[in-house]
């Protein structure tokens, strides 16, 4: 087995999701980007497991689940966050989102409006 | 080149194949199938490079349940059907940094690998891993569902308007509340 294979598979996806963070509006989008960077980080994890003899067997592939398990996590907040936003703001385009705290009467005009 | 290279060669070119679609389509719906296609593909890699548990925990979690949750997200946001083309923002600063950051780490680990060959390792069937993270990796894996409690009640917390936010919603609630 050539490791390099699966490391620039790896490499190319983290280009790929960081592209697609980058460029996407969507937040929904965006998740999914990161979600593709994850498996990059997995898939290195993995092929890493292969070629590097730890002194601890198959410790790459425990971190691999563990990584797993995170976004799994993240994927639960960051949709509850993205919902709450389409909720708010009737929209889920990130750079539609007022980075400093509203004053009252703008928040009050806005709820008015909808 | 043996088997299992042309194997994960074929894999790699579908995963990343996918991976371009997954942030270039136009369609909101189809992006999530893609990154279905691309998963897949990289669980397949999984299987090739013997972490069989991980592949299986790719297949359910990642298949079954992330995608699952982000095409909900999509129809909950009440996504186009056909094309949008207000997806992205204009794209020389996005392509020229996960260009170079695609490309570095790529020059960087085949300087480190070139084209050497390792021999594959024992399976990593549930058993063995299992056993090593029940032996090596004990304290790791419960702060794990810690955090995962954690996650759980923030999610219960930000879809939850009436929580934690004093006079944005119902003044008279969240007065009687304290």
């Amino acid at each position: 087995m050539r490791p390099v294979i699966p490391y620039v598979t790896a490499a190319l996806l983290f280009g790929l999701g960081t592209y697609g963070v980058l460029r996407r509006r969507n937040a929904v989008l965006v998740l999914m980007a990161v979600e593709l960077m994850l498996n990059a980080v997995n898939l290195i994890l993995v092929t890493a497991d292969t070629t590097v003899r730890a002194a601890l067997p198959h410790s790459g592939q425990v971190f691999a689940l563990f990584v797993i398990v995170l976004a799994a996590a993240e994927i639960g907040v960051g949709l509850a966050i993205v919902l709450q936003l389409y909720r708010l703001r009737a929209t889920v385009a990130v750079d539609e989102v007022p980075l400093t705290e509203p004053s009252p009467t703008v928040d009050a005009d806005a709820r008015e409006a909808r | 080149m043996t088997g299992a290279d042309v194997l994960l060669l074929a894999l790699g070119a579908v995963a990343v194949g996918s991976g371009v679609l997954v942030v270039t389509t136009k369609h909101l719906v189809r992006a999530g199938l893609y990154l279905v296609v691309c998963l897949g593909a990289l669980a397949a890699d999984y299987l090739v490079l013997t972490a069989e548990l991980v592949a299986w925990v790719q297949v359910l979690i990642y298949v079954g349940a992330v995608v699952v949750l982000l095409l909900f997200a999509v129809m909950l946001t009440r996504a186009p059907i056909g094309a949008s083309d207000d997806l992205d923002r204009p794209g020389w600063p996005a392509a020229l940094i996960g260009g170079g950051v695609g490309l570095g780490l790529t020059a960087l680990l085949v300087d480190a690998y070139r084209w050497t060959t390792v021999r594959l390792p024992d399976a990593g069937t549930a058993e063995r891993i299992g056993g090593e993270i029940f032996r090596s990796w004990v304290l790791p894996f419960e702060v794990l569902s810690v955090l995962l409690l954690a996650a759980l009640v923030g999610a219960v917390v930000l879809s939850r308007p009436d929580i934690g936010r004093p006079g944005a919603g119902q003044p008279g609630r969240t007065e009687a509340g304290r």
